[in-house]
């Protein structure tokens, strides 16, 4: 495995035989991205996969323990934790992802023209960036929901609106170490366009630490989600979210103690995915950090 | 020792912006609220002759500048407004929920510095050992933890199950500190676990980079005793990293702290946003992010004078 070997251009490997050496050397990723992918599967395919209806409620079975018909018991109205857990996975992923959506669409345009056109409007920017990153992330995500109105569109917006500022620092410090590249003085030298040059040569190269902030953010929104869900400014009654059904099992933690493990565990392995996935990401795309 | 007032006076100056600027956040919110903001302050239910009298008390037929500059001058004398909901003035509501929140706050702080920073220094003088693979994947572990889950975990085996710790409420720490500490431990240490991660990790990368600089390695050479070079040089030089990072960790402490607080049923400043913002009680919002928020700011501000004390070089940026 010397570096030598790696680079040689005598003997080019084969697609198939470069992933497999990757899948080797990075067994956190691809663990990660398994998981990911069947919770994808899980969430486009929830109506097929949950064995009962996640609203269907049944008084006679209250809260009881996992049984075959059961495997992870049922809630206080007598609903299936399964398959609420199953439809709680949209939720959650739709949850992330417009969060992190929102992030991208406020934060990165932001951080490229501050970095791109500087002098005191980057100045003025950059001190308002400095004082939304001044407040409690959940707490001002907590107030924007409440005046947007409560609910998990709202408090996903919220949310983005928080991390923004965020990405939109650290794009604008890529895009002032990009800025002064020598490629892009040739660029304006043979008449680029500013366009031109903020969308073929800054943004592919301020890129790769923004996708790496971006796949961690993923699990810092699904947390803030189960948060506000927990709070029940999120997902409402009776959709299902695992934050939600967290605060249901608590309420009822000494009848039915064991409802609280299932919801827990979904939050840290997709939470431990994210992280695992951007960690990898990290590593690959900085090309100072070499194979280990 | 006279250049603290200067320093003091000139991060002022740089955070003036900063403060113009998160004020005017705070303001903004209920411009968000969708619809007429003096029905919206009105309440549920309000004549519409109250309605008027509200957009008169308020302002809020005068320009957007106006107005805030109006809640600004009020603020800044603690005039943050009545509840809608009880009528009780905003600050005293916060005030007699606030030394809750700070008491877990604090009490979590201590407990992460005290278990998260021997983590990242032993992980940092054993790089590459099976000590340094676990206290990463602990840290890695920690945030990705969701807290409230840890403190419903936490209720479940040390409240219910072996009773050491009372499962909800508060003490205020003025009357009984026994019974305050108390009740907040269990809070403090779901809150912590995130804030040792951050730290364990942040202190072990630190450090990593000061054991392997070229003054270190030559110290090292001239055969100084590593356990008091590790104190005397690397820990020293981590020192002002340390102070930054425990300041940012004021933020995710008071996010942490909404959630928690609702586990515990503490009466906190974290459980008053949130009831408020649920029932729509917008100056009780407002109040409690902007308290939180001059928080954060004058503990940063202590962190940049306090790195600047410690690191000569810190002072001249």
């Amino acid at each position: 495995m010397t570096a030598l070997a790696e680079h040689s251009p005598i003997r080019p490997r084969s697609r198939a035989a470069r992933l497999w050496r990757w899948m080797r050397s990075d067994v956190r990723a691809v663990l990660a991205i398994a998981y990911l992918a069947v919770l994808v599967i899980v969430s486009l395919f929830a109506p097929l996969i949950a064995p009962y209806s996640p609203l269907e409620q049944n008084v006679a079975n209250l809260l009881l323990p996992p049984s075959w018909e059961h495997w992870l018991g049922t809630d206080d109205l007598g609903r299936d934790v399964l398959s609420r857990l199953i439809w709680g996975a949209p939720n959650s992923l739709y949850a992330s992802l417009l969060a992190v959506g929102v992030a991208i669409a406020l934060g990165v345009p932001t951080g490229l023209i501050i970095g791109f056109v500087g002098g005191w409007f980057d100045e003025i920017v950059s001190r308002f960036i400095d004082a939304l990153l001044s407040f409690p992330p959940i707490v001002l995500a907590i107030a924007v929901t409440g005046a947007l109105g409560i609910g998990l569109t709202n408090a996903m917006l919220s949310v983005g609106f928080v991390f923004a500022p965020f990405l939109a620092r650290l794009v604008r410090a890529q895009t002032l170490t990009v800025k002064n590249a020598l490629y892009v003085d040739a660029a304006r030298g043979f008449g680029a366009s500013t366009a031109h040059i903020i969308v073929k040569h800054i943004v592919p190269n301020a890129i790769q630490p923004v996708i790496v902030q971006v796949t961690l953010m993923l699990a810092i929104a699904l947390l803030a989600e189960a948060s506000l869900s927990f709070l029940s400014l999120g997902v409402q009654p009776p959709a299902a979210s695992w934050g939600g059904m967290l605060a249901r099992a608590y309420n009822y933690i000494e009848i039915a103690p064991a409802q609280m493990y299932a919801p827990g565990f979904a939050i840290l392995l997709t939470a431990l995915a994210f992280n695992a996935l951007g960690e990898s990401m990290r590593v690959a795309l900085d090309p100072t950090m070499k194979r280990r | 020792m006279n250049r603290l007032p200067l320093l003091i006076g000139r991060r002022l100056w740089q955070l003036l912006p900063i403060i113009v600027f998160a004020t005017f956040v705070v303001f903004a919110l209920l411009q968000l609220v969708p619809g007429d903001p003096a029905v919206t302050l009105a309440g549920d239910y309000a004549s519409k002759e109250r309605i008027e009298e509200i957009r008169q008390i308020y302002g809020l037929d005068r320009p957007l500048i106006v107005q805030y500059g109006t809640w600004l001058w009020h603020a800044a004398q603690g005039d943050l407004g009545r509840s809608l909901l009880s009528s009780a003035p905003v600050l005293d509501l916060i005030m007699q929920r606030l030394p809750n929140t700070i008491l877990i706050a604090v009490y979590a702080l201590v407990i992460a510095g005290i278990i998260g920073i021997p983590l990242g220094v032993l992980a940092a003088t054993r790089v590459g050992s099976r000590l340094d693979a676990f206290v990463t994947s602990i840290a890695s572990l920690g945030v990705a933890l969701p807290s409230f889950w840890l403190a419903i975990l936490l209720v479940a085996n040390f409240s219910l199950a072996l009773h050491w710790f009372p499962a909800t409420g508060a003490q205020p720490i003025t009357v009984d500190p026994a019974a305050a500490l108390l009740h907040a431990t269990l809070p403090a240490v779901a809150l912590a676990v995130g804030v040792i991660a951050e730290l364990a990790r942040q202190v072990r990368s630190a450090l990593i980079e000061v054991l392997g600089s070229q003054y270190y390695r030559t110290l090292r050479a001239k055969g100084l005793n590593p356990a008091a070079m590790l104190w005397r040089h690397g820990l020293r030089n981590v020192s002002v990293t340390l102070l930054t990072i425990v300041g940012l960790q004021v933020n995710r402490l008071f996010s942490g702290a909404v959630v928690i607080e609702a586990v515990f049923a503490v009466p906190g400043a974290g459980q008053l946003v949130a009831y408020s913002a649920i029932n729509k009680d917008f100056p009780v919002v407002q109040g409690v992010v902007l308290v939180l928020v001059v928080i954060v700011i004058l503990v940063n501000l202590t962190v940049d004078v306090l790195s600047a004390l410690l690191d000569p070089r810190a002072a001249e940026a």
